[in-house]
């Protein structure tokens, strides 16, 4: 679905979001789980730090020199007999996919999860071409089912019960008997994957996203548990891969090392249960695989993130750890932040993509207890980025007056570290959220997420201190 | 300017360079013809016996069944028990591969047909390029020998690896494709970690999402 982003209403939607009581209840299962799994792997593997650093590295170096390596990973995919259709925008993009899609008069697509897709709205673009899409990953599926977005970038229905699945499939699974048993997770994915293997098989059209694209082979990868983007590549005969340009990577090595950390930070497992890599077409002695293969490399505002104070941002491999780590976005959940992409890398991404004045809000969304990168697996310095875009926030006056003084407040107790500690719970309403929520977030778990993770809860020292105090003489 | 040129000459202003920077051409091209390997586990630079004890402890970490057997001649009676365990038919698909052809499938009941699947087959074996015992990972590669769809329409799939053929890592693997498949890449190559499962409802863990239920792998010296 086309997404209209609110996310300059997050005050209301967290508001509501703390008071679904579904909501809250489905997140029960999250809070822990995915922090508890993390741990355990990044535990268990003692090169997993220096893996990080390694997984940081490849992309700086990668991002440093994209447009070789774009020209590169172009030429490659063509060698292959493969053709790549560059997208400036989303707008571009729908439409490129709809050509194809067209031309070879599709009436189905299946789709494999991709959250590019949903950053340009393609289901709605489909649907307005007479094309249906499916989506086959088990949870987005589910919010396909209901209408709604992701609320999360690798758990896309997070935040539904078991118990709110079983009523969508029984109220939309209607040839079924209406007294068969759902009660368990087994049943509903029984359920799930015997209908959408029949879609599997029917359909015309392939579209996964990729989390890779390697410049040294003109390889696509996705990576799944599922194995739903691999049924959605192979059988139809046309297989198109969305992707953005973040996502070159240099060589297959380079691949080894960002995937050793992925499903580590992801879902705590050492290896998602498919990893794939798709070269060109199928070749002429293949038995099985799809007949064209199409690239479609979308911009859409990424460029311009480069040579910034946000090119790092560009890093991101989607593992979702910095929002299951986010004491914010576990108390609202991910549909709170308006647009697709929650939790810190979406209160970065969110305005670097549709622009600070549609955004302006989502920076605020942190505690700035350092959770977030802390466990990211690149080394994404995601608080000092929110704090950056909090800056042009309030330069740009787009901030209502409670922001600026909750901003001002915070200011004066970061000049005094003492006050701060003692003060923390007061500091952190005044300039997280309470500013427009009136005291709302008080039931949020915000001082213990911070001081867990924290010696020092200050700001990032001297530095950003000494910047506040330039600013304000600037501003008097 | 077309999209390509745009999106491309965006990168560059961004960047503050003009993409005709020898210093920078260079790096990506000798980055791209060495292909560095970065950080490499330990724990999968051990020997022989103890890569495949490890990737027989990581695949069954992983929820998949493993057996090790000392010859290929063992194969077909140990994938007709272990259909005949998993209350599966005796019915079984494989590609053109030239040693599961050369099996004695005849001593076993099984109803063997070869070639790709289209979705109505319950059981598939497929040998494996390689596997990577680090994360208990199977590495297939697409062609007749071993179609893709056997990796993912069935519900039991068996494959079987040489233990010769059991890495310590992924990198391993990658140099090996590229003394048999030069600077390109088969199709699709198919990294398996498990069988197909899902977490999607209240994280739940559920096998046999869309792919497999059962992955069994074989492993034989
Ligand atoms: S910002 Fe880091 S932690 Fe968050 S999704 Fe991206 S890679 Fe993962």
């Amino acid at each position: 679905m086309t997404i209209h982003p609110t996310s300059a209403q997050f005050p209301a939607n967290a508001h509501k979001a703390l008071h679904d009581p579904q909501l809250q209840k489905a997140f029960n299962h999250v809070r822990s789980a995915f922090i508890d799994k993390r741990a355990k792997a990044a535990a268990a593997l003692p090169e997993f730090e220096a893996l990080r650093d390694s997984a940081r590295d490849i992309k700086a170096h990668t991002l440093k020199h994209l447009d070789v390596y774009i020209e590169a990973y172009e030429a490659k995919v063509r060698e292959a007999g493969g053709t790549v259709h560059f997208a400036r925008d989303a707008a571009e993009a729908r439409a490129a996919i709809v050509e194809i899609c067209r031309a070879r008069g599709a009436r189905t697509v299946t789709k494999g999860k991709s959250m590019v897709s949903e950053e340009i709205g393609l289901n709605d673009a489909l649907h307005a071409a007479g094309i249906e899409p499916v989506e086959t990953d088990l949870g987005e599926y589910i919010i396909q089912l209901r209408g709604e977005v992701p609320s999360h970038i690798i758990a896309p229905a997070v935040h539904l019960t078991k118990e709110q699945v079983e009523a969508d499939f029984r109220r939309l699974h209607l040839h079924l008997h209406p007294d068969r048993d759902l009660s368990d997770a087994q049943l509903l994915l029984t359920e799930a994957r015997a209908i959408l293997r029949e879609r599997f098989l029917a359909a015309d059209i392939g579209i996964t996203g990729a989390n890779f694209l390697i410049a040294e082979t003109g390889t696509s990868v996705i990576v799944t548990n599922e194995g739903n983007g691999d049924l959605t590549q192979i059988l139809p005969k046309v297989h198109i891969v969305l992707a953005a340009i973040d996502k070159l990577v240099p060589t297959r090595n380079d691949v080894a090392q960002l995937l050793r950390v992925l499903a580590r930070s992801a879902t705590g497992q050492e290896m998602s249960v498919y990893t794939t890599f798709s070269t060109g077409p199928r070749r002429a002695e293949d038995p099985d695989g799809p007949e064209e293969y199409h690239v479609i490399l979308l911009d859409n505002g990424r460029s311009t993130m480069l040579g910034t104070e946000f090119e790092d941002m560009l890093r991101c491999i989607r593992c979702g750890a910095c929002m299951n780590h986010c004491p914010v976005y576990q108390a609202v959940g991910g549909h709170a932040y308006g647009w697709i992409y929650p939790g810190p890398m979406g209160a970065v991404l969110t305005p670097s993509l549709i622009g600070i004045d549609k955004a302006g809000h989502l920076p605020n969304a942190s505690t700035f207890c350092g959770r977030c990168e802390a466990v990211c697996p690149v080394r994404i310095p995601l608080p000092r980025m929110m704090r950056n875009w909090r800056e042009k926030e309030f330069e740009r006056h787009l901030s209502p007056a409670p922001v600026r003084n909750g901003l001002k407040l915070w200011a004066f107790f970061a000049e005094r570290p003492a006050l701060y500690r003692a003060a923390t719970g007061l500091a952190m309403r005044a300039m997280a959220l309470a500013g427009r929520t009136k005291g709302r977030f008080t039931s949020l778990p915000l001082a213990g997420g911070w001081t867990a993770w924290r010696d020092m809860p200050a700001p990032q020292g001297a530095t950003f201190q000494a910047q506040w105090k330039a600013r304000r003489r600037g501003h008097r | 300017m077309s999209a390509r040129d745009e999106v491309l000459a965006s990168i560059r202003r961004s960047l503050g360079v003009s993409g005709r920077e020898a210093t920078r051409r260079l790096s990506v091209e000798t980055r791209l013809a060495t292909a560095p390997r970065g950080v490499i586990p330990q724990r999968g630079q051990v020997d022989r016996e103890a890569r495949i004890a490890l990737m027989a402890d990581r695949a069954k970490a992983a929820h998949a069944t493993v057996t090790v057997l000392d010859a290929m001649e063992a194969v077909p009676s140990e994938v007709a028990r272990f259909l005949r365990d998993a209350n599966a038919p005796a019915t079984l698909r494989m590609g053109d591969d030239p040693q599961l052809a050369a099996l004695p499938w005849a001593d076993t009941a099984l109803t063997v047909e070869t070639g790709r699947s289209h979705g109505a087959d319950l059981n598939a074996v497929s040998r494996a390029f390689g596997a990577v015992a680090e994360s208990g990972t199977l590495a297939l590669v697409s062609g007749t020998d071993n179609p893709t769809t056997l990796n993912f329409l069935p519900d039991n799939h068996v494959v079987v690896v040489r233990a010769d053929d059991v890495a310590g890592d992924y990198e391993t693997v990658f140099s090996r494709l590229r003394d048999s498949h030069g600077t390109g890449m088969p199709r699709t190559l198919n990294f398996i970690t498990g069988p197909s499962r899902s977490g999607d409802i209240e994280q739940t863990l559920v096998l046999g999402a869309h792919g497999p239920r059962r992955l069994h792998v074989v492993i034989v010296r």
